[in-house]
């Protein structure tokens, strides 16, 4: 077996991994220049994220107990917000268990970022000011649709009124393969008509943002009033690729807790694991978060576009089955 | 019950979907977001050989297929039945009309054959890749005539027919790829 004996090698070019630290290089330059300060928090914590479709690695052997990898640093963030850091950012791994594919590793780097008096809009500008100087050739005028203009546009129907019959008449129309009919719930379809036609559609040649998410898709966005209401949420797409996902973050710890609470119910009644929720975290919400927008986004994913690769292992030296 | 989670999918695993056993051809995972994920797969219906497309939520069961491969020598048919038998244990196995598919147009006796087993039953049987056959009905050979790429039809002693070359005459023998019924070549005794 010849390429087992090659498996000890990296799967990505030399060349990449070097793009790869001159955009890091960058990267750092951006923030610096900012005036956003780059902070560390831990990436193994006694609380986990409690996430509908989050799966934390979980590390056993500690005597206090079950520890947990991060799949973000967002609460240990906001904690530092809410103590007064000012705008910061942070490059560091992130772990999400059972995510591996072409576009996925389980272990990959994630920058994110928190600016003070920022709406979701004024994030949104930065994040493609940031893109459009990593990942050459891109328009320079990025597209803004709505979760509602953008299914309208490319699925042919107005999510926020539709029902489960439509989404399959959609993927049916677009010769998409179907699950079980009673495997999902209707955010779980609006999930498979995003992910199979909505979404490869988007970010062509430029940054696609598609905003105002159904209420019941808001993790941890404000809502804003409305008929309907819907997250103060953002994602930002590239050739069909999610990058980034941001929010206006929500500050209110009342209604945290009671979110954490819902989704621990969601994850009881489909037999996923409990978690243990962030009360520091919730503390730090409680003291108070200052007015502010955060954002996610996947480097290496940007690495894999501005290299013009295929898959994320091209850009990652070693994958989750070399590691 | 043997059964795989979604996250243990990769080509060439065996499960089973709607009672019938399936191979999967490629899995990709689609994670929208902050969203539900899906393994999209390519599935091989083994009994049908038909493919089509599934989506799974990441995270779901599916029951395993016990399919297993074996060689076995090809004995004889019976007309209904062709009869093997595994040459480690001698123990014999039966396949039908279904599991054989083209494979008996290429069989005389004694070849060794691949057979998928599912359950113990013999789900797919594949001849081996070439087979050298007698021609026993064809048109008269042209003499000579090696180079204008000219074809007709050769019956062969399985019964099975195949186009060969104009040249190649009664009783002579071929050489047939059998995973697309083609001539290969004129084979000595």
């Amino acid at each position: 077996m010849r390429c087992e004996e090659e498996n000890w090698r990296p799967t990505a070019s030399l060349a990449s991994l070097r793009l790869r630290a001159e955009l890091l290089k960058k990267l750092r330059a951006f923030f610096d220049i900012r005036g956003v300060m780059e902070v560390e928090t831990p990436a193994l914590s006694r609380a986990a994220v409690t996430d509908r479709h989050l799966a934390s690695f979980r590390v056993d052997g500690s005597p206090g107990g079950a520890l947990y990898l991060h799949t973000s640093p967002e609460f240990p963030m906001k904690r530092l917000l809410a103590a007064g850091s000012g705008d910061i950012y942070q490059v560091g791994k992130v772990f999400r268990a059972g995510e591996a594919g072409r576009l996925h590793n389980p272990e990959f780097t994630l920058v994110e970022w928190y600016r003070l008096g920022f709406d979701h809009h004024r994030l949104m500008r930065e994040v493609a000011e940031l893109v459009q100087s990593l990942v050459p050739g891109l328009r320079r005028s990025p597209e803004y649709l709505s979760y509602r203009e953008a299914f309208r546009q490319h699925a042919g129907f107005d999510p926020l009124i539709a029902d489960r019959q439509t989404c399959i008449v959609a993927l049916r129309r677009h010769a998409k393969a179907l699950p079980a009919e009673d495997a999902l719930d209707y955010d779980g379809w609006l999930d498979l008509v995003a992910g199979e036609i909505v979404y490869p559609a988007l970010g062509n040649g430029r940054l696609t943002f598609v905003l105002d998410y159904p209420a019941s898709q808001a993790a941890l966005a404000r809502i804003h009033p409305g008929d309907p209401p819907v997250a103060e949420r953002f994602e930002m797409f590239l050739h069909g690729v999610e990058l980034a996902n941001g929010f206006h973050e929500l500050a209110d710890a009342k209604e945290q807790r009671q979110r954490f609470e819902r989704d621990l119910e969601f994850r009881k009644a489909t037999g996923l694991p409990a978690m243990p929720m962030d009360e520091y975290f919730l503390a730090a919400l409680t003291q108070g978060l200052p007015e502010c927008a955060g954002v996610a986004l996947g480097f290496d994913r940007l690495v894999m576009r501005a290299a013009g690769a295929h898959s994320i292992q091209e850009i990652i030296a070693f994958p989750f089955e070399r590691a | 019950m043997a059964s795989y989670s979604t996250n243990e999918f990769k080509s060439g695993l065996k499960i089973i979907l709607d009672g019938d056993p399936y191979n999967i051809v490629e899995n990709e995972f689609v994670k929208p977001g902050k969203g539900q994920a899906f393994n999209r797969v390519k599935v091989r219906n083994l009994k049908t050989g038909r493919v089509l497309d599934r989506n799974f939520k990441s995270g779901e069961t599916v029951e395993a297929a016990d399919v297993v491969e074996m060689d076995v020598q090809y004995l004889y048919s019976d007309g209904q039945f062709w009869h093997f038998m595994n040459p480690e244990n001698y123990e014999q196995l039966a396949a039908d009309a279904t599991a054989m598919g083209d494979a008996s147009h290429w069989l005389k006796g004694e070849e060794m054959c691949k057979v998928m087993l599912w359950d113990g039953r013999p789900l797919a049987v594949a001849a081996p890749v070439f087979a050298i056959l007698k021609v026993t009905g064809t048109d008269p050979g042209v003499r000579g005539d090696t180079v204008t790429g000219g074809t007709k039809p050769a019956k062969l002693e399985t019964g099975a027919t195949v186009r060969v070359p104009l040249f190649i005459n009664e009783g002579d023998l071929i050489k047939v790829d059998t995973r697309n019924a083609t001539y290969v070549a004129r084979a000595k005794e």
